[in-house]
């Protein structure tokens, strides 16, 4: 079932009654989500993306645009009247009734030519059990179990119906950082075999990074860029995006492009063809800095860090304003510890720039 | 450190020494009391030991009316309280505006002088020379005959006797399920619609068991304070209640302990200590069902 | 288009119906409960702005009333004490409220903070307090306070409500909260347990100690039954007494505007507290509210 959604927007009255006016939660949002994919919708908190998400499932309705499951237009369907599986970031397990009952709850609901027998209705919960594996622990309460087995059954309990769409809203958030990991990947697995197209939302670069097949990075309600993965980290549109995606951060600068080649502190750095002159921002990936010598880009060593695989070098640049400047080099290159400065030089793929205006992205050839 | 190892007690001095005084001497006394036989005020002498108080209170048919009435109040208070309380707060949850203002408003009976309201609702329920009250005029106006709720017919008395003090006890029990309510996971509710939960469905699965606990510390509360029922009957009927026949056990108590006659400790404390059987031997009961049904 | 469609628009357009209907009606039982509490007060204070004869003029009685006066008010200062019944209330409640939260404090620091033998054990047994009815201990303490003869004294009303175990626990349920490691830093900052419990504890737990006075202000204010027992003496009634016995000796019996007046007057202070404070005395008493 693909999921599309025209001009989608949200505004609610503003809550500082003295400003009045409205504020929009999200806006204008036109997405096209291909039938049994997952999308992470990504950003920071108050982004709109948990707006997006109870929009799509109907907890909430849009002051404007539509949304469409497949060929049908759901826009003003009540909630339970359009087929979807929604699955919180406290897992909202009904804290009295066992892990089992817990599943059938919604099979109970089904009436008129859907309603199930008993048998049915077991069969396909012990399924649903058998799919996030918790057939051990049907008879359970919530609060006899861990927050990853309680994240499985709200899953279960979300597509023992099997619903057209699968909404997740920050599954993850409240579970343990080895937790996060291995229940990530079993997410990520369930959707494979299930085929449901399912909506992730999270404000966990990683996590989107890592799960989705789409992402889509939203701010302040508008949708950044909607793209895979790999094509959002190595190709931002703008600045907000690069800093938002990517573990160590992106390292930014004030930098000036005169004659096609572009200046940080005064140093040339790079050949940047097709540029007009003007002052940029200039992102660069830790893992664009290549220690050389003969590099054109100077910094004073604040210290080196070794964590096994790699390297890190903390240096400073005084055009740098992202705080310190992270460079991450394979450990295989020896690095001076003692040194008092370093010079690099850049991979062009690893650089980006920004205008300084609008903080759009710069395209050039190298 | 032999001083300051005792220095505890010395903040509890105060509070030990009220309790002693006025709750656990007296609670020891009133079990003499009540065996006293033939106990006077003012010699304060008695005539011998034994059940005589008790049997004679049992026999006493103003005390037979008393346990009436307040058992009929608790049987139909409690319930209804609970059960309207439980609507009220239903509705004000699931309304989008005004909630805050219908709940101001709904507390006010807590903090108003229940003595005074009582006075109010007694002109609009008696018929005067002058009028017939309110209510009965509005009796008439659909076609009833008026009634004297104050002075007339038992049902009628008791009518307004439970109507107000449903009125008197709605607000705490519409405050905490409110708060019981409003302290259920919302999302909860978003999981139960968006798998087609129907209303009553939602409701007897999901929101009673949720809120269980604290109804039924409403309930257990309810019926301990329903059979102490007291001031509301002297607000409505004034402090002669045996007369009026509205008196309520407390009310026997407090009529034995301060009678023109002077006074008789004995019956008084013999009652008491019946009431405090009677009630405890209900919020046992109430515990152990509670005890079944709260499932977590 | 599609049929299905057209199923959707239909199954929406019950949704809203349904929605509306349902909202209405919850609005329509709300307001007839709001109107059910309201109209005793409005009666009164439309009562009590009545004058005597018109009032008993009114076989049917009026909703509003075009000639308003305040001869009731005057009549109820003057035929009846009400303004000394005023001030004994006032004196009782702050008194027995002042030193209740004197008694209440010092032992709950002792159950939270200080260790002290045969702590446990006494804290046990006043839990075990809480269950014994008032109704129970009240016979004794009449005869108490008779036999000390205080019966129509400020001390034979005050004394024996100046305790409260109830209070004691939901106190020092609090003061347990404060972190251990604040006593253990002041006490190594030589900061002595009375200036620790003062200059501390009842800032930190000033919430909770708000809850406990307003619940005692509610209870003095309306208590009746204590009163009634202790005084015959009308220089010492309170409020709930006096409007008791403005019913049943004051004003002659059909003087109702004059009873409303009074009646408003004695309502008026509670209701003013509740007006400006309401969040905080509706928050107190679903924390620590046990009527009903």
């Amino acid at each position: 079932m693909k999921v599309v959604l025209e001009h989608l927007t949200k505004r609610y009255p503003n809550r500082n009654k003295k400003e009045g006016g409205e504020v929009v939660a999200v806006g204008d949002f036109t997405f096209e989500i291909p039938d049994g994919k997952l999308v992470g919708l990504l950003g920071p908190s108050g982004c709109g993306k948990s707006t997006t998400l109870n929009m799509i499932s109907g907890l909430t309705e849009p002051t404007e645009g539509k949304i469409f499951f497949g060929d049908d237009d759901v826009t003003k369907l009540p909630p339970e009247n359009r087929g979807v599986g929604l699955v919180f970031q406290n897992y909202a397990l009904y804290p009295h009734l066992t892990v089992m009952k817990n599943i059938l709850f919604p099979l109970q609901n089904l009436k008129g030519p859907d309603k199930l027998t008993k048998e049915e209705m077991n069969a396909r919960a012990l399924e649903a059990a058998r799919l996030v594996q918790i057939e051990a622990l049907l008879d359970r309460k919530p609060s006899e179990m861990s927050g990853g087995q309680q994240q499985r059954v709200a899953i279960a309990r979300a597509l023992v119906k099997m619903p057209r769409v699968l909404l997740l809203d920050e599954p993850l958030s409240n579970l343990d950082a080895r937790l996060r990991l291995q229940t990530r990947e079993e997410i990520r697995r369930i959707q494979r075999e299930t085929g449901i197209t399912t909506v992730f939302v999270t404000h966990d670069q990683e996590e989107a990074m890592s799960i989705s097949d789409v992402i889509v990075v939203m701010k302040e309600g508008y949708v950044q860029q909607i793209d895979e993965p790999q094509n959002v980290y190595d190709d931002p549109v703008n600045l907000f995006v690069a800093k938002f995606l990517g573990t160590p951060a992106i390292n930014v600068f004030e930098g000036h492009v005169a004659a096609e080649q572009l200046y940080i502190g005064g140093e040339p750095v790079l050949r940047v063809t097709g540029v007009p002159d003007q002052d940029v921002y200039v992102g660069i990936r830790p893992e664009g800095f290549v220690p050389d010598e003969k590099g054109n880009f100077g910094c004073g060593v604040s210290r080196v860090e070794v964590m096994g695989r790699d390297t890190s070098i903390i240096a400073e640049n005084s055009a740098c304003i992202s705080g310190q400047i992270r460079a991450i080099i394979s450990s295989v290159r020896k690095i001076d510890k003692n040194a008092a400065s370093v010079r690099f030089s850049l991979l062009p793929e690893k650089v980006h720039l920004f205008s300084k205006e609008t903080e759009e992205r710069i395209r050039f050839r190298e | 450190m032999g001083k300051s190892k005792y220095k505890g007690w010395l903040y509890l001095l105060p509070a030990i020494v009220f309790l002693a005084v006025f709750m656990v001497y007296p609670l020891v006394d009133v079990l003499v009391y009540s065996a006293e036989e033939g106990y006077s005020f003012a010699s304060q002498t008695y005539t011998g030991t034994g059940l005589f108080n008790y049997s004679y209170v049992l026999h006493d048919p103003y005390f037979l009316q008393a346990v009436k009435n307040t058992f009929l109040i608790v049987i139909i208070t409690v319930p209804l309280s609970t059960g309207f309380a439980l609507l009220i707060s239903l509705a004000l949850t699931s309304i989008p505006k005004l909630k805050n203002l219908f709940q101001t408003i709904y507390f006010l009976p807590y903090v108003t002088n229940t003595l005074a309201v009582g006075l109010v609702f007694m002109i609009l329920f008696k018929p005067t020379f002058y009028t017939d009250g309110m209510v009965n005029l509005l009796i008439k106006f659909f076609g009833g005959q008026a009634v004297d709720f104050i002075e007339g017919p038992y049902w009628a008395k008791m009518f307004v006797m439970c109507f107000y003090t449903i009125w008197v006890v709605l607000p705490f029990k519409i405050l905490i399920l409110t708060s019981a309510l409003a302290s259920v996971d919302q999302n909860l509710y978003n999981a139960a619609k968006i798998d087609g939960t129907s209303k009553s469905r939602t409701f007897f699965r999901i929101t009673l068991p949720m809120i269980s606990p604290m109804l039924f510390y409403l309930i257990i509360t309810g019926f301990i304070g329903a059979f102490k029922a007291y001031s509301d009957e002297v607000a409505l009927f004034g402090t002669n209640l045996n007369v009026a026949g509205m008196n309520t056990i407390v009310g026997y108590v407090y009529d034995m302990l301060y009678s023109s006659g002077g006074g008789y400790p004995s019956y008084a404390s013999a009652a008491a200590i019946m009431l405090f059987v009677i009630v405890l031997t209900i919020t046992c009961i109430n515990l152990m069902v509670s005890r079944r049904s709260v499932h977590y | 288009m599609t049929d299905l469609s057209r199923d959707y628009t239909k199954i929406e357009q019950a949704a809203r119906t349904r929605k509306k209907i349902v909202h209405t009606v919850i609005y329509i039982f709300l307001v007839f409960w709001a109107l059910m509490v309201l109209f005793p007060f409005y009666w009164m204070i439309l009562s009590s702005l009545k004058s005597y004869s018109a009032y008993n003029g009114e076989y049917i009685p009026k909703f509003f009333t075009l000639s308003p006066t305040l001869e009731n008010y005057v009549n109820a200062f003057n035929a009846v004490p009400l303004a000394k019944y005023f001030s004994n209330t006032l004196i009782f409640t702050l008194a027995t409220t002042a030193i209740m939260l004197v008694v209440i404090i010092l032992a709950a620091y002792a159950f939270a903070k200080l260790d002290f033998p045969g702590k446990n054990i006494t804290f046990t047994l006043f839990l075990a307090l809480m269950m014994i009815p008032n109704e129970l201990v009240i016979i004794t303490n009449f005869v108490t306070i008779t036999n000390l003869d205080l019966r129509n004294t400020f001390t034979g009303l005050i004394l024996p409500s100046i305790t409260s175990v109830f209070y004691i626990y939901l106190l020092k349920e609090n003061f347990a909260q404060v972190p251990d490691e604040l006593y253990k830093a002041a006490k190594v900052d030589g900061c002595s347990d009375m200036k620790f419990l003062l200059k501390v504890m009842v800032p930190i737990c000033r919430p909770t100690l708000v809850t406990v006075v307003i619940l005692k202000v509610i209870e003095c204010w309306n208590s009746y039954v204590w009163p009634r027992l202790i005084t015959d003496d009308a220089n010492y009634f309170l409020v709930s007494n006096g409007i008791q016995e403005i019913r049943e000796n004051g004003f002659g019996r059909d003087n109702i505007p004059a009873m409303m007046a009074a009646v408003v007057v004695i309502s008026v202070p509670l209701i003013i507290l509740f007006l400006i404070f309401h969040k905080k005395i509706m928050e107190g008493v679903s924390r620590g509210g046990t009527k009903g």
